[in-house]
Order: structure tokens, then C-alpha cells, then sequence
């Protein structure tokens, strides 16, 4: 059976077709909207990158009161896949679902660019698929990606393994700490990264290296204990 | 009823960079301003209140990030008639 991926639509997301055609190369995707208070029974849930709410305030700090993030928070707690790429990694800090902060930019600067990443820890549901130390090349295109974690806590996502990708020697042109470009949660099943997979899944579009991101989360989803297919 | 007016100013937790700050203190040497250091910008969120008791929990859960910000809540006086 086919993984299902939904992918939601906040005011002010747009990747989400993108990331709908991405995950539809490698199961069944559809969009989920902000206002909706179920996930509709799909396996895979998808923050995508955008700027939602405008993001006033925060990058991420509105959104996680939307309708549809208590379905978003109980399918992560359940154990189920959530992807968080961009705004939506940015979303998922705020909300608790994931260690850690997003920042402005050291540079102070929207930087839109080509970005080499090292993927760390391959025994998760994320990268499982992919080799480690494998270097892949992914866009990347945000204000506020310096990814933040003060140092106990950064210890502790370090030696959790927690660290899927880092930015590639010279790529880390956003300032993160560590060189980090994407964390999962301790459970592992909760994702976010800054640069845009759904952009780097056909050589047209300069690389598809990210594809075997999506193909590890097809081929994990019917493990995972959150599944919809199991409820 | 009564409301108090409440500001909560939120600034970027010491010993993290800050690089609008520090964009701004190099903006002001350069337009002749000397002598300038430490320089850091935050938000201010203002508003009117009925239950300022509440104004701790508004800022740990909304107003400011905790774990990259630190926040201040300065009340003034109530401008309910």
C-alpha cells in the first residue's frame, strides 16, 4: 500500500506544491489545510516552507496555535512521521516538537543558494536510505535559518545522534551552530531542516539528491507506530 | 473596566550573536556617531490587560521565545475609566 503524505497548507505557505509533487514520486500526497482539526488518517505529515502568518512576530511562533497543529503535535506524540523543511522546521521549534531555535541569518541577508549537506545519522526513518557522510547537494533560501540550541542542550542533541545533516565545509553561510542544517527529535520521528528537499528531486532542477529522503520516508512510514494505515 | 497598559520589551538573550545590533553599531560610527557599544535591538510589545497576572505566561508562551530571548514586563498606569 502506498505511504500517504499530507502536506499542510498554512496563509502564507508556498513550497507546498512542490513538496506535494516531491512526495507524490514516491507515495500518495495530498494537502491538508490549516483549519482542518484531523490529518485526515495519512502517515507522512509535511510542514512546508513558506513564510506563514507572514511571520509576524517570530519566523514560526502564530502558526503553532493554528487549528490543525494539535493533530500535527498528537500524530508526532503517537510516534507517527512529521517533516518540518524550512518555515516548517522553524514551526516545529516553535512548537515544542523539535530542540532548538531558528535565528536571522548572521548575515542579516534572504540567501538563496546551492547548499552541499553531510548526512550524520542514517538510522532513522529521514535518511535510512542514504550513506553515512554522503554529501548531497540542496537549495537552500531563507532569512532565518541560523539554527540555535544553547550548549547543554546542543550537547545533548549531539550525543542523541539528533543531528541528521550538517552543512558541507564553506556551506554553512547562515551561521548555525555546529554546522547544523536539520535535527530530529529524541524519538526520531520528527524531522526539520532548512534546505528544501522537494527542490532537488529532479536533475532539470540541478540535483536529485534529496530524493532518497522522500524514498527513506515511503518505505519507513508503514513502521512507524503513529502509521494511519494501523489505526 | 479596569485594563492596565502593559509593555514587554523583548531583547536577544545575552551571549547570543546578534547581528542586527551589531549591524547598528557599525551603522553609527559611520554617520559620525562615536563612542557607541553594546548595542542590541529588541521588540516592544504593547497592550492593555485585564488580568496582568497573566502577562508572564502570554510572554513565555507567544510573546518571546525563552530560549533565545529574555523578556520584561513594565507596567504603567490602568486606563480604564
Amino acid at each position: 500500500m502506498a505511504t500517504r503524505f499530507g502536506i499542510v497548507q498554512f496563509p502564507g505557505s508556498c513550497d507546498e506544491t512542490d513538496t506535494l509533487l516531491a512526495c507524490s514520486r514516491v507515495g500518495d500526497a495530498e494537502l491538508l489545510w490549516h483549519k482542518d482539526t484531523d490529518l485526515g488518517g495519512v502517515d507522512v505529515v509535511v510542514l512546508p516552507g513558506g513564510f506563514s502568518y507572514g511571520d509576524y512576530l517570530r519566523v514560526g511562533a502564530i502558526v503553532q496555535f493554528a487549528p490543525i497543529m494539535g493533530a500535527v503535535a498528537e500524530h508526532a506524540a503517537g510516534g507517527g512521521l512529521v517533516l518540518g523543511i524550512c518555515n516548517g522546521f522553524q514551526v516545529l521549534t516553535e512548537a515544542g516538537l523539535l530542540p532548538g531555535a531558528l535565528l536571522p541569518n548572521t548575515n542579516l541577508r534572504f540567501t538563496c543558494q546551492q547548499a552541499d549537506l553531510i548526512v550524520e545519522n542514517t538510522e532513522t526513518p529521514f535518511t535510512h536510505e542514504s550513506a553515512p557522510g554522503e554529501i548531497i547537494s540542496v537549495p537552500a533560501k531563507h532569512g532565518a535559518g541560523r539554527f540555535y540550541a544553547p550548549p547543554e542542550l546542543l550537547a545533548q542533541i549531539e550525543d542523541g545522534g539528533q543531528v541528521l545533516l550538517r552543512y558541507a565545509e564553506g556551506h554553512n553561510f547562515n551561521g548555525s551552530v555546529n554546522d547544523i542544517a536539520g535535527v530530529t527529535n529524541e524519538g526520531r520521528n520528527v524531522f526539520g531542516l532548512m534546505p528544501h528537499p522537494e527542490h532537488a528531486v529532479d536533475p532539470l532542477t540541478g540535483s536529485d539528491d534529496a530524493l532518497k529522503l522522500f524514498h527513506s520516508l515511503a518505505s519507513a512510514a508503514p513502521m512507524a507506530v503513529g502509521s494511519g494505515d494501523m489505526t | 473596566m479596569l485594563t492596565m497598559k502593559a509593555q514587554v520589551l523583548i531583547r536577544p538573550k545575552q551571549g547570543i550573536l546578534d547581528p542586527q545590533g551589531l549591524a547598528v553599531e557599525e551603522a553609527l560610527p559611520a554617520l559620525g556617531f562615536s563612542g557607541v557599544s553594546n548595542v542590541h535591538v529588541g521588540r516592544l510589545v504593547e497592550l492593555e490587560v485585564d488580568d496582568p497576572a497573566q502577562l508572564d505566561a502570554m510572554c513565555e508562551k507567544l510573546l518571546a521565545n525563552p530560549l533565545i530571548e529574555d523578556f520584561e514586563v513594565v507596567l504603567s498606569d490602568s486606563s480604564g475609566a
